[in-house]
């Protein structure tokens, strides 16, 4: 044990942290994607899905689990963001990159913004507390109107917009941190470099058009109060 | 051909240092960028002011002693080229050139150009070497190697410990310095028996030079002068991950001899 905790207090082992916990935000995040577009089957089934998860058994499990990948995820981070700042405590008076990306220059960053949109988001439809009168429906069956909360909320422009934004942000995390996870991993190969880098950006894209669909959708008006 | 060189002239290590701008004409463009260095250098001390320390050794792209940034790239702008092989036919007549040394808290300025670079060699001595017995040496094909796993370990041994590497990443890290190193002795027979164990011993010595760590930025394997690819860093997290999983030992290495001055 002592030892674990030594090994993974080095760089290597914190960046390793950092990807291990990153995957499992990616998964959650594909997850939570698919609960969502129940969105797009009307009423019935997203309030069903929504009373399904708050009466799961091991609701509670995941909620901890996921806070605290979450929170670990940060932390290390923030850590690896020092040691590597204090790594260089003299700039260049000029330095020119030669093939860093744009996406893992500004990871600390994106990682900032998803932070705040994530505050945003569970105010928002978690808590109630950003749009009160949308948060207290009920539907017929006496369940909690998620539906009713979701289209009157990403009527708002202004919350929509936001939603969309945000989306788009997360995605340059997750280009450069999703890439980043296998060879962080180890599975740098050349026979599937291709493979990887095509497969990142499909995954990536596919999670932020799935998301941004629903406040998009909404807005438009495709997807309105009585469904479908 | 005629260029404006603004350099870092710094006195040692506790003085702060500044870009100071020199004109040098009569440039070939045949030169090597140190023979510019040389020019100037000259002119410097007709001039009675000091000349400009910089590392060189063998001027063939061997040593790894040659250490500038050029133009805000480790090595200048030539890909897969040490400075002492860059050729001033590679910059245009006039041209102003900025010369500044690797900036990193584990190579601490010497004076000018010039940085102390030995926390690369206390992370050799911290596990960058298998341990075997001296002899006679073996019969040549008595340990059969694949051409495949000999081409791997001579590509990652072409290392040739310069530290372009640690002056390119925006973390100051050493990791693809390391991570030849690993997967150098990882592909031989002769680096098996301490193979875990040394992932992570240099891995520990690289933090404790105060090198930063990698987050795949992939800046030093652009300016590599040996074309060292980062698929090696892969490596090393493979056999971090694996020896921090699998082996048994943590061993405390003992504290690395210092050379003599
Ligand atoms: C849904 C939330 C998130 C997901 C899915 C996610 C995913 C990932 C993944 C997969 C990586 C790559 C790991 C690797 O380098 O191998 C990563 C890296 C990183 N994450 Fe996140 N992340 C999330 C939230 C955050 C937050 C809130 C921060 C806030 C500070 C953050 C900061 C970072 C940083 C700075 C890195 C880069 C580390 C490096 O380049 O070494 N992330 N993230
Ligand atoms: S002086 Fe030897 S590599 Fe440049």
């Amino acid at each position: 044990m002592i030892r674990l905790v030594r090994l993974f207090s080095t760089s290597v082992g914190d960046k390793l942290i950092v990807a291990l916990t990153g995957g499992a935000l990616l998964v959650f995040l594909l997850g939570h994607m698919l609960g969502n577009m129940t969105v797009f089957q009307g009423p019935d089934s997203l309030n069903g899905y929504a009373a399904w998860l708050q009466g799961h058994p091991l609701v509670w499990f995941f909620r901890f689990g996921l806070v605290a990948v979450f929170v670990a995820h940060v932390l290390v981070t923030v850590r690896l963001t020092k040691a590597n700042r204090r790594a260089r405590p003299v700039r260049y008076s000029r330095r020119v990159a030669r093939q860093m990306s744009f996406t893992s220059r500004y990871m600390v960053l994106s990682g900032l913004v998803v932070m705040s949109f994530l505050a945003f988001h569970l105010l928002h439809l978690t808590f109630g507390v950003i749009q009160p009168e949308i948060y207290q429906l009920e539907d017929s069956q006496q369940r909690h109107d998620v539906y009713a909360m979701v289209v009157s909320g990403f009527r708002n422009p202004w919350i929509a917009g936001s939603y969309v934004l945000s989306i788009l942000l997360l995605g340059l995390h997750l280009i450069h941190g999703a890439a980043s996870l296998f060879q962080t991993l180890g599975i740098n190969h050349e026979s599937y470099t291709v493979l990887i880098r095509y497969g990142v950006y499909l995954l990536v894209t596919g999670i932020v058009l799935g998301y941004c669909s629903i406040p998009l959708l909404i807005f438009s008006g495709t997807v309105s109060l009585e469904g479908g | 051909m005629k260029f404006t060189l603004c350099v870092w002239r710094q006195l040692n290590s506790d003085e702060p240092g500044s870009m100071v701008s020199y004109e040098v004409d009569g440039v070939s463009e045949d030169m090597s960028f140190l023979e510019v260095l040389d020019l100037l250098n000259e002119n410097l001390v007709v001039r009675g002011e000091e000349p400009i320390a910089f590392d060189h050794d063998c001027r063939e792209g061997i040593c790894g002693m040659c250490a500038l940034v050029i133009n805000g790239v480790p090595h200048g702008p030539e890909p897969v080229t040490t400075a002492c092989q860059l050729h001033m036919r590679k910059f245009t007549d006039g041209q102003t050139i900025t010369v500044e040394p690797w900036r990193a808290a584990a190579f601490p300025v010497i004076r000018d150009l010039v940085v102390d670079r030995r926390s690369l060699d206390r992370v050799i001595q911290a596990g960058g070497f298998v341990s075997v017995n001296t002899g006679s040496a073996p019969d040549a094909n008595a340990l059969p190697i694949s051409k495949d796993a000999a081409d791997r370990a001579f590509e990652a041994a072409a290392c040739i410990g310069c530290g372009a590497c640690v002056a390119a990443c925006p973390n100051a890290s050493a990791s693809l310095f390391v991570a030849a190193k690993v997967a150098q002795f990882a592909a031989l027979p002769q680096g098996q028996p301490e193979r875990l164990q040394r992932a992570i011993h240099l891995v520990e010595a690289m933090d404790r030079e105060g090198f930063g760590g990698c987050t795949n930025h992939y800046e030093c394997e652009a300016v590599c002068p040996k074309g060292i690819p980062v698929s090696f860093i892969a490596h090393l997290n493979r056999d971090f991950l694996k020896a921090a999983l699998m082996s048994r030992e943590v061993r405390d290495v003992p504290p690395a001899v210092e050379a003599e001055e």
